[in-house]
Protein backbone atom coordinates (compact mmCIF):
# COMPACT_ATOMS: atom_id res chain seq x y z
CA UNK A 1 0.00 0.00 0.00
CA UNK A 2 1.47 3.33 -1.08
CA UNK A 3 1.70 5.96 1.64
CA UNK A 4 1.69 9.57 0.50
CA UNK A 5 5.03 11.32 0.87
CA UNK A 6 4.75 14.84 -0.53
CA UNK A 7 1.10 15.22 0.43
CA UNK A 8 1.23 13.38 3.74
CA UNK A 9 0.51 16.53 5.76
CA UNK A 10 -2.04 18.01 3.41
CA UNK A 11 -5.04 17.42 5.64
CA UNK A 12 -3.51 19.10 8.68
CA UNK A 13 -4.90 22.61 8.90
CA UNK A 14 -1.53 24.04 10.00
CA UNK A 15 0.63 22.01 7.61
CA UNK A 16 2.12 25.20 6.21
CA UNK A 17 3.59 26.20 9.58
CA UNK A 18 7.07 25.31 10.74
CA UNK A 19 5.94 23.65 13.99
CA UNK A 20 3.72 21.18 12.14
CA UNK A 21 6.46 20.45 9.64
CA UNK A 22 9.03 19.79 12.36
CA UNK A 23 6.56 17.59 14.25
CA UNK A 24 6.47 15.16 11.32
CA UNK A 25 10.24 14.99 10.90
CA UNK A 26 10.79 18.20 8.96
CA UNK A 27 14.31 19.62 8.60
CA UNK A 28 15.89 16.33 9.73
CA UNK A 29 17.00 15.73 6.14
CA UNK A 30 18.81 19.06 6.15
CA UNK A 31 20.41 18.31 9.51
CA UNK A 32 21.58 14.94 8.25
CA UNK A 33 22.98 16.40 5.02
CA UNK A 34 24.92 19.11 6.86
CA UNK A 35 26.20 16.98 9.74
CA UNK A 36 26.77 13.57 8.18
CA UNK A 37 27.55 14.20 4.53
CA UNK A 38 29.87 16.17 2.30
CA UNK A 39 28.23 18.01 -0.60
CA UNK A 40 29.52 15.34 -2.99
CA UNK A 41 27.94 12.62 -0.89
CA UNK A 42 24.59 14.40 -1.07
CA UNK A 43 24.88 14.50 -4.85
CA UNK A 44 25.76 10.81 -4.77
CA UNK A 45 22.65 9.98 -2.72
CA UNK A 46 20.35 11.91 -5.08
CA UNK A 47 22.00 10.17 -8.05
CA UNK A 48 21.58 6.77 -6.40
CA UNK A 49 17.90 7.52 -5.74
CA UNK A 50 17.56 8.15 -9.48
CA UNK A 51 15.39 11.20 -8.88
CA UNK A 52 14.37 12.67 -12.24
CA UNK A 53 13.19 16.23 -12.75
CA UNK A 54 9.46 16.76 -12.30
CA UNK A 55 9.42 19.95 -14.38
CA UNK A 56 8.77 18.08 -17.60
CA UNK A 57 11.93 16.69 -19.12
CA UNK A 58 12.77 14.05 -16.51
CA UNK A 59 16.46 14.91 -16.46
CA UNK A 60 18.36 13.09 -13.66
CA UNK A 61 18.67 15.58 -10.80
CA UNK A 62 21.87 14.26 -9.21
CA UNK A 63 23.60 14.31 -12.58
CA UNK A 64 22.54 17.93 -13.14
CA UNK A 65 23.92 18.92 -9.74
CA UNK A 66 27.14 17.09 -10.59
CA UNK A 67 27.69 19.29 -13.67
CA UNK A 68 28.21 22.37 -11.50
CA UNK A 69 31.96 23.10 -11.45
CA UNK A 70 33.54 22.51 -8.06
CA UNK A 71 36.13 25.24 -8.33
CA UNK A 72 35.61 28.24 -6.07
CA UNK A 73 35.47 31.59 -7.78
CA UNK A 74 32.19 32.60 -9.34
CA UNK A 75 29.19 32.42 -6.99
CA UNK A 76 26.78 29.59 -7.74
CA UNK A 77 23.02 29.91 -7.83
CA UNK A 78 20.02 27.69 -7.31
CA UNK A 79 16.75 28.63 -9.02
CA UNK A 80 13.49 26.96 -8.24
CA UNK A 81 11.13 26.84 -11.18
CA UNK A 82 7.70 27.64 -9.71
CA UNK A 83 6.35 29.26 -12.86
CA UNK A 84 3.90 26.38 -13.40
CA UNK A 85 2.34 27.64 -16.60
CA UNK A 86 1.71 24.34 -18.37
CA UNK A 87 -2.07 24.15 -18.81
CA UNK A 88 -3.58 21.41 -16.67
CA UNK A 89 -0.91 21.65 -13.96
CA UNK A 90 -1.38 22.81 -10.37
CA UNK A 91 0.83 20.57 -8.19
CA UNK A 92 3.55 23.11 -7.40
CA UNK A 93 0.94 25.64 -6.29
CA UNK A 94 -0.50 23.14 -3.81
CA UNK A 95 2.94 22.25 -2.40
CA UNK A 96 3.72 25.94 -1.85
CA UNK A 97 0.31 26.80 -0.41
CA UNK A 98 -0.04 23.80 1.84
CA UNK A 99 3.38 22.44 2.79
CA UNK A 100 6.01 25.00 1.74
CA UNK A 101 8.72 23.93 4.21
CA UNK A 102 9.34 20.80 2.14
CA UNK A 103 10.45 23.06 -0.68
CA UNK A 104 12.59 25.27 1.57
CA UNK A 105 14.31 22.25 3.09
CA UNK A 106 14.86 20.68 -0.33
CA UNK A 107 16.36 23.93 -1.60
CA UNK A 108 18.70 24.25 1.37
CA UNK A 109 19.95 20.70 0.82
CA UNK A 110 20.36 21.28 -2.90
CA UNK A 111 22.21 24.55 -2.34
CA UNK A 112 24.58 22.79 0.09
CA UNK A 113 25.23 20.07 -2.49
CA UNK A 114 26.08 22.49 -5.32
CA UNK A 115 27.78 25.14 -3.18
CA UNK A 116 25.22 27.92 -3.71
CA UNK A 117 24.76 30.65 -1.11
CA UNK A 118 21.78 32.28 -2.83
CA UNK A 119 18.60 30.93 -4.38
CA UNK A 120 15.61 32.44 -6.14
CA UNK A 121 12.17 30.91 -6.33
CA UNK A 122 10.56 32.10 -9.55
CA UNK A 123 6.81 31.97 -8.82
CA UNK A 124 4.21 33.02 -11.35
CA UNK A 125 2.62 36.29 -10.22
CA UNK A 126 -0.93 34.93 -10.27
CA UNK A 127 -0.06 32.64 -7.37
CA UNK A 128 -0.62 35.32 -4.72
CA UNK A 129 -1.51 32.87 -1.96
CA UNK A 130 1.51 30.66 -2.67
CA UNK A 131 3.78 33.71 -2.71
CA UNK A 132 2.47 34.84 0.68
CA UNK A 133 2.55 31.40 2.27
CA UNK A 134 6.03 30.56 1.03
CA UNK A 135 7.23 34.03 2.03
CA UNK A 136 5.95 33.54 5.59
CA UNK A 137 7.52 30.06 5.72
CA UNK A 138 10.90 31.45 4.60
CA UNK A 139 10.64 33.94 7.48
CA UNK A 140 9.90 31.15 9.97
CA UNK A 141 12.80 29.06 8.67
CA UNK A 142 15.16 32.03 8.91
CA UNK A 143 14.09 32.78 12.49
CA UNK A 144 14.73 29.19 13.45
CA UNK A 145 18.19 29.11 11.84
CA UNK A 146 17.38 26.81 8.90
CA UNK A 147 18.27 29.66 6.57
CA UNK A 148 20.83 32.44 6.96
CA UNK A 149 24.36 32.34 8.37
CA UNK A 150 26.04 29.23 9.75
CA UNK A 151 22.98 26.98 9.39
CA UNK A 152 22.70 24.48 12.28
CA UNK A 153 26.25 25.33 13.30
CA UNK A 154 27.65 23.78 10.11
CA UNK A 155 29.33 26.86 8.68
CA UNK A 156 26.99 26.72 5.64
CA UNK A 157 25.38 30.06 4.73
CA UNK A 158 22.32 30.15 2.52
CA UNK A 159 19.62 32.70 1.71
CA UNK A 160 16.60 32.42 -0.55
CA UNK A 161 14.34 35.00 -2.19
CA UNK A 162 11.06 34.93 -4.04
CA UNK A 163 10.97 36.46 -7.53
CA UNK A 164 7.44 37.09 -8.72
CA UNK A 165 6.69 36.44 -12.37
CA UNK A 166 4.40 38.69 -14.34
CA UNK A 167 2.49 36.42 -16.68
CA UNK A 168 4.44 34.70 -19.45
CA UNK A 169 4.43 30.93 -19.98
CA UNK A 170 7.84 31.06 -21.61
CA UNK A 171 9.40 32.01 -18.24
CA UNK A 172 9.00 28.33 -17.35
CA UNK A 173 11.65 27.45 -19.94
CA UNK A 174 14.74 27.50 -17.77
CA UNK A 175 16.97 29.83 -19.79
CA UNK A 176 14.12 32.27 -20.45
CA UNK A 177 13.58 32.25 -16.68
CA UNK A 178 17.20 33.22 -16.15
CA UNK A 179 16.86 36.14 -18.56
CA UNK A 180 13.69 37.17 -16.77
CA UNK A 181 15.53 37.03 -13.43
CA UNK A 182 18.22 39.25 -14.89
CA UNK A 183 15.56 41.84 -15.68
CA UNK A 184 15.24 41.15 -19.40
CA UNK A 185 12.40 40.02 -21.63
CA UNK A 186 12.02 36.29 -21.15
CA UNK A 187 13.47 34.70 -24.27
CA UNK A 188 15.26 31.35 -24.33
CA UNK A 189 19.04 31.27 -24.64
CA UNK A 190 21.12 29.10 -26.89
CA UNK A 191 22.32 25.90 -25.17
CA UNK A 192 25.18 25.10 -24.65
CA UNK A 193 26.40 26.64 -22.47
CA UNK A 194 24.03 24.90 -20.09
CA UNK A 195 22.94 26.78 -16.97
CA UNK A 196 24.96 24.45 -14.72
CA UNK A 197 28.08 25.95 -16.29
CA UNK A 198 26.88 29.42 -17.27
CA UNK A 199 23.46 30.42 -15.96
CA UNK A 200 22.24 33.32 -13.85
CA UNK A 201 24.59 36.30 -14.16
CA UNK A 202 26.81 33.95 -16.22
CA UNK A 203 27.47 31.91 -13.05
CA UNK A 204 26.93 28.18 -12.59
CA UNK A 205 23.22 27.69 -11.86
CA UNK A 206 20.94 24.78 -11.16
CA UNK A 207 17.29 25.11 -12.14
CA UNK A 208 14.90 22.60 -10.59
CA UNK A 209 11.15 22.26 -10.39
CA UNK A 210 9.27 22.65 -7.07
CA UNK A 211 8.22 19.00 -6.88
CA UNK A 212 11.75 17.79 -7.70
CA UNK A 213 13.18 19.82 -4.82
CA UNK A 214 10.38 18.77 -2.47
CA UNK A 215 11.41 15.10 -2.96
CA UNK A 216 14.96 15.78 -1.74
CA UNK A 217 14.40 15.98 2.06
CA UNK A 218 12.56 12.64 1.98
CA UNK A 219 15.43 11.00 0.09
CA UNK A 220 17.89 12.26 2.70
CA UNK A 221 15.83 11.00 5.66
CA UNK A 222 14.53 7.74 4.23
CA UNK A 223 17.38 6.75 1.97
CA UNK A 224 17.99 6.39 -1.74
CA UNK A 225 16.94 2.73 -1.82
CA UNK A 226 13.55 3.56 -0.28
CA UNK A 227 12.96 6.09 -3.06
CA UNK A 228 14.24 3.83 -5.82
CA UNK A 229 11.93 1.05 -4.69
CA UNK A 230 8.81 3.09 -5.44
CA UNK A 231 7.62 2.67 -9.04
CA UNK A 232 9.71 1.69 -12.06
CA UNK A 233 13.45 1.37 -11.63
CA UNK A 234 14.34 3.89 -14.33
CA UNK A 235 11.78 6.46 -13.30
CA UNK A 236 11.12 5.95 -9.59
CA UNK A 237 9.54 7.80 -6.70
CA UNK A 238 6.25 9.21 -5.52
CA UNK A 239 4.53 11.39 -8.12
CA UNK A 240 1.92 14.13 -8.08
CA UNK A 241 -0.74 13.80 -10.78
CA UNK A 242 -3.03 16.75 -11.56
CA UNK A 243 -6.44 15.51 -12.71
CA UNK A 244 -8.79 17.91 -14.46
CA UNK A 245 -11.34 18.22 -17.23
CA UNK A 246 -14.34 15.98 -17.80
CA UNK A 247 -13.84 13.61 -14.89
CA UNK A 248 -15.83 12.99 -11.73
CA UNK A 249 -13.20 13.78 -9.11
CA UNK A 250 -10.69 16.31 -10.38
CA UNK A 251 -7.86 17.02 -7.96
CA UNK A 252 -4.26 16.35 -7.00
CA UNK A 253 -3.34 12.70 -6.47
CA UNK A 254 -0.08 11.35 -5.10
CA UNK A 255 0.67 7.83 -6.29
CA UNK A 256 3.76 5.93 -7.38
CA UNK A 257 5.38 6.69 -10.70
CA UNK A 258 4.35 4.17 -13.30
CA UNK A 259 0.70 3.74 -12.29
CA UNK A 260 -1.46 3.11 -15.35
CA UNK A 261 -3.22 6.10 -16.84
CA UNK A 262 -6.46 4.12 -16.88
CA UNK A 263 -6.28 3.30 -13.18
CA UNK A 264 -5.53 6.92 -12.38
CA UNK A 265 -8.50 8.22 -14.34
CA UNK A 266 -11.03 5.46 -13.74
CA UNK A 267 -10.31 4.36 -10.17
CA UNK A 268 -8.74 7.32 -8.44
CA UNK A 269 -10.42 10.20 -10.25
CA UNK A 270 -13.79 8.44 -10.52
CA UNK A 271 -13.99 7.99 -14.29
CA UNK A 272 -16.14 9.92 -16.75
CA UNK A 273 -19.09 12.14 -15.89
CA UNK A 274 -22.42 10.34 -15.80
CA UNK A 275 -23.64 9.14 -19.16
CA UNK A 276 -20.34 9.97 -20.83
CA UNK A 277 -17.49 7.96 -22.28
CA UNK A 278 -13.84 8.97 -22.16
CA UNK A 279 -12.59 9.83 -25.61
CA UNK A 280 -9.05 10.99 -24.99
CA UNK A 281 -6.62 11.96 -22.25
CA UNK A 282 -3.78 14.46 -22.36
CA UNK A 283 -1.30 12.94 -19.89
CA UNK A 284 1.24 15.68 -19.18
CA UNK A 285 -0.07 19.17 -19.78
CA UNK A 286 -1.05 20.45 -23.22
CA UNK A 287 2.52 20.05 -24.54
CA UNK A 288 2.02 16.28 -24.27
CA UNK A 289 0.42 14.57 -27.29
CA UNK A 290 -3.10 13.25 -26.66
CA UNK A 291 -3.67 9.57 -25.92
CA UNK A 292 -6.91 8.03 -27.26
CA UNK A 293 -9.10 5.97 -24.91
CA UNK A 294 -7.69 2.71 -26.32
CA UNK A 295 -4.24 3.68 -25.03
CA UNK A 296 -5.11 4.21 -21.37
CA UNK A 297 -3.14 1.13 -20.33
CA UNK A 298 0.09 3.13 -20.63
CA UNK A 299 2.19 3.53 -17.48
CA UNK A 300 2.66 7.05 -16.16
CA UNK A 301 6.42 7.37 -16.19
CA UNK A 302 8.91 9.19 -18.39
CA UNK A 303 10.02 6.22 -20.48
CA UNK A 304 6.66 4.48 -20.97
CA UNK A 305 4.91 7.63 -22.11
CA UNK A 306 7.76 8.53 -24.46
CA UNK A 307 7.53 5.03 -25.95
CA UNK A 308 3.79 5.60 -26.45
CA UNK A 309 4.51 8.78 -28.43
CA UNK A 310 3.58 11.19 -25.69
CA UNK A 311 5.27 12.42 -22.53
CA UNK A 312 4.84 12.60 -18.77
CA UNK A 313 5.63 16.32 -18.90
CA UNK A 314 4.15 18.05 -15.90
CA UNK A 315 1.68 15.19 -15.19
CA UNK A 316 -1.23 17.51 -15.89
CA UNK A 317 -3.80 14.87 -16.82
CA UNK A 318 -6.70 16.39 -18.78
CA UNK A 319 -9.66 14.11 -19.39
CA UNK A 320 -11.78 14.67 -22.49
CA UNK A 321 -15.13 12.92 -23.04
CA UNK A 322 -17.21 12.06 -26.08
CA UNK A 323 -19.22 15.29 -25.93
CA UNK A 324 -16.16 17.31 -26.88
CA UNK A 325 -14.93 18.31 -30.32
CA UNK A 326 -11.24 17.51 -30.76
CA UNK A 327 -10.82 20.23 -33.39
CA UNK A 328 -11.92 22.73 -30.79
CA UNK A 329 -9.50 21.33 -28.21
CA UNK A 330 -6.65 21.37 -30.72
CA UNK A 331 -7.50 24.92 -31.74
CA UNK A 332 -7.54 26.15 -28.15
CA UNK A 333 -4.17 24.49 -27.49
CA UNK A 334 -2.50 26.02 -30.54
CA UNK A 335 -4.03 29.41 -29.73
CA UNK A 336 -2.39 29.10 -26.32
CA UNK A 337 1.03 28.33 -27.78
CA UNK A 338 0.69 31.10 -30.32
CA UNK A 339 -0.24 33.58 -27.59
CA UNK A 340 2.73 32.48 -25.46
CA UNK A 341 5.31 32.32 -28.26
CA UNK A 342 8.08 34.70 -27.24
CA UNK A 343 8.56 35.74 -30.86
CA UNK A 344 12.25 34.97 -31.07
CA UNK A 345 12.16 32.46 -33.91
CA UNK A 346 10.11 32.43 -37.12
CA UNK A 347 8.82 28.83 -37.30
CA UNK A 348 7.12 29.25 -33.92
CA UNK A 349 6.00 32.88 -34.22
CA UNK A 350 4.75 32.78 -37.82
CA UNK A 351 4.10 29.05 -38.15
CA UNK A 352 1.73 28.95 -35.19
CA UNK A 353 -0.04 32.06 -36.41
CA UNK A 354 -0.75 30.24 -39.65
CA UNK A 355 -1.82 27.04 -37.89
CA UNK A 356 -4.28 29.00 -35.74
CA UNK A 357 -5.88 30.52 -38.83
CA UNK A 358 -6.32 27.16 -40.53
CA UNK A 359 -7.70 25.49 -37.39
CA UNK A 360 -10.15 28.30 -36.72
CA UNK A 361 -11.54 28.11 -40.22
CA UNK A 362 -11.94 24.33 -40.02
CA UNK A 363 -13.76 24.61 -36.67
CA UNK A 364 -15.97 27.38 -38.08
CA UNK A 365 -17.03 25.16 -40.99
CA UNK A 366 -15.01 26.96 -43.63
CA UNK A 367 -12.18 24.45 -44.02
CA UNK A 368 -10.78 23.72 -47.49
CA UNK A 369 -10.14 20.16 -48.75
CA UNK A 370 -6.35 20.53 -48.61
CA UNK A 371 -6.30 22.09 -45.13
CA UNK A 372 -5.32 18.84 -43.39
CA UNK A 373 -2.32 18.42 -45.66
CA UNK A 374 -1.48 22.00 -45.03
CA UNK A 375 -1.59 21.44 -41.26
CA UNK A 376 0.65 18.39 -41.57
CA UNK A 377 3.14 20.39 -43.63
CA UNK A 378 3.10 23.19 -41.09
CA UNK A 379 3.81 20.72 -38.26
CA UNK A 380 6.75 19.41 -40.29
CA UNK A 381 8.04 22.93 -40.81
CA UNK A 382 7.81 23.78 -37.13
CA UNK A 383 8.94 20.57 -35.44
CA UNK A 384 12.69 20.42 -34.93
CA UNK A 385 13.18 23.90 -36.36
CA UNK A 386 12.41 26.06 -33.35
CA UNK A 387 14.78 27.63 -30.90
CA UNK A 388 13.17 26.09 -27.80
CA UNK A 389 10.80 23.25 -27.00
CA UNK A 390 7.66 25.41 -27.01
CA UNK A 391 7.33 25.20 -30.78
CA UNK A 392 8.12 21.47 -30.78
CA UNK A 393 5.47 20.80 -28.14
CA UNK A 394 2.85 22.64 -30.16
CA UNK A 395 3.66 20.74 -33.35
CA UNK A 396 3.83 17.33 -31.63
CA UNK A 397 0.46 17.82 -30.00
CA UNK A 398 -1.24 18.84 -33.24
CA UNK A 399 0.35 15.97 -35.15
CA UNK A 400 -1.06 13.49 -32.62
CA UNK A 401 -4.53 15.07 -32.77
CA UNK A 402 -4.50 14.79 -36.58
CA UNK A 403 -3.29 11.22 -36.42
CA UNK A 404 -5.87 9.96 -33.91
CA UNK A 405 -8.83 12.19 -34.76
CA UNK A 406 -8.26 12.86 -38.46
CA UNK A 407 -11.85 11.72 -39.13
CA UNK A 408 -13.25 14.47 -36.95
CA UNK A 409 -11.16 17.09 -38.72
CA UNK A 410 -12.25 15.71 -42.10
CA UNK A 411 -15.92 15.69 -41.05
CA UNK A 412 -15.71 19.41 -40.27
CA UNK A 413 -14.41 20.08 -43.76
CA UNK A 414 -16.82 17.71 -45.57
CA UNK A 415 -19.94 19.00 -43.85
CA UNK A 416 -18.70 22.59 -43.61
CA UNK A 417 -19.76 22.67 -39.95
CA UNK A 418 -18.69 21.37 -36.57
CA UNK A 419 -20.48 18.03 -35.99
CA UNK A 420 -20.65 18.80 -32.27
CA UNK A 421 -22.80 21.91 -32.50
CA UNK B 1 0.61 63.14 -8.95
CA UNK B 2 3.77 62.51 -6.97
CA UNK B 3 4.57 58.87 -6.23
CA UNK B 4 3.59 57.56 -2.83
CA UNK B 5 6.55 58.13 -0.55
CA UNK B 6 7.16 54.47 0.27
CA UNK B 7 7.55 53.39 -3.37
CA UNK B 8 11.23 54.26 -3.34
CA UNK B 9 11.81 52.43 -0.06
CA UNK B 10 9.98 49.32 -1.26
CA UNK B 11 11.89 49.28 -4.52
CA UNK B 12 15.21 49.70 -2.71
CA UNK B 13 14.34 46.76 -0.46
CA UNK B 14 13.59 44.63 -3.54
CA UNK B 15 16.82 45.71 -5.24
CA UNK B 16 18.84 44.58 -2.21
CA UNK B 17 17.90 40.97 -3.01
CA UNK B 18 19.87 40.93 -6.27
CA UNK B 19 23.50 41.52 -7.20
CA UNK B 20 22.36 43.60 -10.20
CA UNK B 21 19.77 46.39 -10.07
CA UNK B 22 18.38 45.46 -13.49
CA UNK B 23 16.95 42.31 -11.86
CA UNK B 24 14.80 44.52 -9.64
CA UNK B 25 12.85 46.03 -12.56
CA UNK B 26 10.17 43.33 -12.44
CA UNK B 27 9.59 43.54 -8.70
CA UNK B 28 9.71 47.34 -8.94
CA UNK B 29 7.02 47.36 -11.63
CA UNK B 30 4.84 45.11 -9.49
CA UNK B 31 5.29 47.47 -6.54
CA UNK B 32 4.54 50.52 -8.68
CA UNK B 33 1.47 48.92 -10.22
CA UNK B 34 0.11 47.97 -6.82
CA UNK B 35 0.44 51.58 -5.68
CA UNK B 36 -0.78 53.27 -8.87
CA UNK B 37 -3.26 50.76 -10.28
CA UNK B 38 -1.48 50.74 -13.64
CA UNK B 39 1.81 51.82 -15.21
CA UNK B 40 1.63 55.06 -17.20
CA UNK B 41 4.82 56.33 -18.84
CA UNK B 42 5.57 58.71 -16.03
CA UNK B 43 5.59 55.87 -13.47
CA UNK B 44 7.88 53.82 -15.72
CA UNK B 45 10.31 56.74 -15.81
CA UNK B 46 10.11 57.05 -12.05
CA UNK B 47 10.97 53.34 -11.67
CA UNK B 48 13.92 53.69 -14.06
CA UNK B 49 15.19 56.71 -12.13
CA UNK B 50 14.89 55.03 -8.72
CA UNK B 51 16.80 51.98 -9.95
CA UNK B 52 19.21 54.01 -12.06
CA UNK B 53 18.66 51.77 -15.10
CA UNK B 54 17.97 52.50 -18.77
CA UNK B 55 14.40 53.60 -19.40
CA UNK B 56 14.12 51.28 -22.40
CA UNK B 57 14.81 48.30 -20.10
CA UNK B 58 11.81 49.28 -18.02
CA UNK B 59 9.53 49.91 -21.04
CA UNK B 60 10.40 46.60 -22.65
CA UNK B 61 9.40 44.65 -19.55
CA UNK B 62 6.22 46.65 -18.96
CA UNK B 63 5.08 45.73 -22.48
CA UNK B 64 6.23 42.08 -22.50
CA UNK B 65 4.55 40.60 -19.44
CA UNK B 66 0.77 40.28 -19.43
CA UNK B 67 0.33 41.13 -15.74
CA UNK B 68 1.65 44.64 -16.32
CA UNK B 69 -0.95 47.17 -17.44
CA UNK B 70 0.15 50.33 -19.17
CA UNK B 71 -3.53 51.37 -19.48
CA UNK B 72 -5.97 51.75 -16.59
CA UNK B 73 -8.08 48.74 -15.62
CA UNK B 74 -11.36 48.63 -13.69
CA UNK B 75 -11.54 48.30 -9.94
CA UNK B 76 -12.22 44.58 -10.35
CA UNK B 77 -10.33 42.84 -13.11
CA UNK B 78 -12.28 39.72 -14.02
CA UNK B 79 -9.74 37.26 -15.42
CA UNK B 80 -11.59 34.23 -16.65
CA UNK B 81 -9.49 31.23 -17.63
CA UNK B 82 -10.44 29.81 -21.01
CA UNK B 83 -7.70 27.25 -21.38
CA UNK B 84 -8.55 23.59 -22.07
CA UNK B 85 -9.54 22.34 -18.59
CA UNK B 86 -11.78 25.34 -17.93
CA UNK B 87 -13.23 25.18 -21.44
CA UNK B 88 -14.11 21.51 -20.88
CA UNK B 89 -15.92 22.57 -17.70
CA UNK B 90 -17.99 25.36 -19.23
CA UNK B 91 -15.96 28.58 -19.28
CA UNK B 92 -17.48 29.65 -22.62
CA UNK B 93 -20.97 29.91 -21.15
CA UNK B 94 -19.56 31.93 -18.26
CA UNK B 95 -17.86 34.33 -20.63
CA UNK B 96 -21.07 34.81 -22.63
CA UNK B 97 -22.97 35.43 -19.42
CA UNK B 98 -20.54 38.06 -18.13
CA UNK B 99 -20.58 39.79 -21.51
CA UNK B 100 -24.37 39.95 -21.40
CA UNK B 101 -24.86 41.08 -17.81
CA UNK B 102 -22.04 43.64 -17.84
CA UNK B 103 -22.54 44.72 -21.46
CA UNK B 104 -18.81 44.58 -22.21
CA UNK B 105 -16.58 42.34 -24.28
CA UNK B 106 -13.10 40.99 -23.64
CA UNK B 107 -10.61 43.74 -22.93
CA UNK B 108 -13.31 46.29 -22.11
CA UNK B 109 -14.21 48.13 -18.92
CA UNK B 110 -17.72 49.00 -17.70
CA UNK B 111 -18.65 52.69 -17.92
CA UNK B 112 -18.63 52.99 -14.13
CA UNK B 113 -15.03 51.77 -14.07
CA UNK B 114 -15.95 48.86 -11.82
CA UNK B 115 -15.20 45.85 -14.01
CA UNK B 116 -12.65 45.01 -16.68
CA UNK B 117 -13.12 41.68 -18.44
CA UNK B 118 -10.30 39.51 -19.77
CA UNK B 119 -9.83 35.89 -20.65
CA UNK B 120 -6.51 34.49 -19.49
CA UNK B 121 -4.46 31.38 -20.07
CA UNK B 122 -4.33 28.59 -17.48
CA UNK B 123 -4.34 29.93 -13.91
CA UNK B 124 -2.95 26.68 -12.51
CA UNK B 125 -6.05 25.77 -10.54
CA UNK B 126 -7.68 23.28 -12.92
CA UNK B 127 -8.92 21.10 -10.06
CA UNK B 128 -11.53 23.81 -9.44
CA UNK B 129 -12.32 24.59 -13.09
CA UNK B 130 -13.87 26.77 -14.31
CA UNK B 131 -11.80 29.39 -12.52
CA UNK B 132 -11.66 33.17 -12.53
CA UNK B 133 -9.12 35.39 -10.80
CA UNK B 134 -10.29 38.72 -9.44
CA UNK B 135 -7.55 40.79 -7.82
CA UNK B 136 -5.56 38.46 -5.57
CA UNK B 137 -8.30 35.84 -5.28
CA UNK B 138 -9.20 32.72 -7.23
CA UNK B 139 -12.87 31.81 -7.57
CA UNK B 140 -13.35 28.19 -8.59
CA UNK B 141 -16.10 25.71 -9.48
CA UNK B 142 -18.01 28.59 -11.03
CA UNK B 143 -21.44 28.28 -12.56
CA UNK B 144 -23.89 31.00 -13.57
CA UNK B 145 -25.43 31.25 -10.09
CA UNK B 146 -22.07 31.53 -8.32
CA UNK B 147 -20.86 34.00 -10.87
CA UNK B 148 -23.93 36.21 -10.34
CA UNK B 149 -23.46 36.01 -6.57
CA UNK B 150 -19.82 37.02 -6.94
CA UNK B 151 -20.64 40.03 -9.15
CA UNK B 152 -23.33 41.12 -6.68
CA UNK B 153 -20.91 40.84 -3.79
CA UNK B 154 -18.22 42.83 -5.59
CA UNK B 155 -20.74 45.56 -6.45
CA UNK B 156 -21.86 45.75 -2.83
CA UNK B 157 -18.25 45.83 -1.64
CA UNK B 158 -17.49 48.72 -4.00
CA UNK B 159 -20.68 50.52 -2.93
CA UNK B 160 -19.78 50.13 0.73
CA UNK B 161 -16.26 51.41 0.11
CA UNK B 162 -17.63 54.43 -1.80
CA UNK B 163 -20.09 55.08 1.04
CA UNK B 164 -17.28 54.94 3.58
CA UNK B 165 -15.20 57.48 1.62
CA UNK B 166 -18.16 59.83 1.37
CA UNK B 167 -18.77 59.61 5.12
CA UNK B 168 -15.10 60.25 5.83
CA UNK B 169 -15.16 63.25 3.50
CA UNK B 170 -18.17 64.88 5.15
C1 LIG C 1 8.03 26.18 -22.97
C2 LIG C 1 8.52 25.53 -21.71
C3 LIG C 1 7.84 25.75 -20.51
C4 LIG C 1 8.27 25.16 -19.32
N1 LIG C 1 7.58 25.42 -18.17
C5 LIG C 1 8.02 24.86 -17.01
C6 LIG C 1 7.34 25.15 -15.79
O1 LIG C 1 6.35 25.90 -15.74
N2 LIG C 1 7.83 24.60 -14.65
C7 LIG C 1 8.94 23.78 -14.65
O2 LIG C 1 9.35 23.32 -13.60
N3 LIG C 1 9.57 23.49 -15.79
C8 LIG C 1 9.15 24.02 -16.97
N4 LIG C 1 9.84 23.75 -18.12
C9 LIG C 1 11.05 22.89 -18.04
C10 LIG C 1 12.28 23.71 -17.64
O3 LIG C 1 12.87 24.26 -18.80
C11 LIG C 1 13.33 22.88 -16.92
O4 LIG C 1 13.60 21.75 -17.68
C12 LIG C 1 12.93 22.42 -15.53
O5 LIG C 1 12.51 23.50 -14.74
C13 LIG C 1 14.09 21.74 -14.86
O6 LIG C 1 13.71 21.27 -13.59
P1 LIG C 1 13.69 19.71 -13.24
O7 LIG C 1 14.98 19.12 -13.74
O8 LIG C 1 13.56 19.67 -11.77
O9 LIG C 1 12.52 19.14 -13.96
C14 LIG C 1 9.40 24.31 -19.33
C15 LIG C 1 10.06 24.07 -20.53
C16 LIG C 1 9.63 24.66 -21.71
C17 LIG C 1 10.37 24.38 -22.98
S1 LIG D 1 10.10 28.25 -30.13
FE1 LIG D 1 8.67 29.96 -29.75
S2 LIG D 1 8.89 30.36 -27.57
FE2 LIG D 1 10.69 29.14 -28.17
S3 LIG D 1 12.26 30.66 -28.74
FE3 LIG D 1 11.15 30.23 -30.63
S4 LIG D 1 9.55 31.83 -30.68
FE4 LIG D 1 10.31 31.77 -28.59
Amino acid sequence: MFEPVLLKNLDRPDAHRLAAYEATGGYRGLARALKEHTPDEVIGIVKAANLRGRGGAGFPTGMKWGFVPKAPGRPKYLCCNADEGEPGTFKDRIIMERDPHQLIEGMAISAYAIGAATAYVYIRGEYVKAIRTLGAAIGEARDKGYLGQNILGSGFDFEMHIHEGAGAYICGEETAMLDSLEGKRAQPRLKPPFPAVEGLYASPTVVNNVETLACVPHILTRGDDWFRDIGPEKSPGPKLYCLSGQVRKPGLYELPMGISLGELVEEHAGGPLSGRRIKAVIPGGVSAPVIPAEGLGVAMDFDSLAAAGSMLGSAGVIVIDDSTCMVKVATRIIEFFHHESCGKCTPCREGLNWVVKVLRRIEAGRGAPDDLDQLRDLCKGIFGNTFCALGDGAAMGLRAALEHYGDEFAAHIDRQKCPFH
Amino acid sequence: MSPPSDMRAEIEAAAARYPDRRSAIMPALLIAQRLHGHLPGQVLEEVADILGVERIWVYELATFYTLFHTEPVGRYHLQLCDNVSCMLCGSEALLAHIETVLGIGKGETTADGLFTLSTVECLGACEMAPVMQVGDDYHGALDIARLDALLTRLRAEAGAAAGATEMAGE
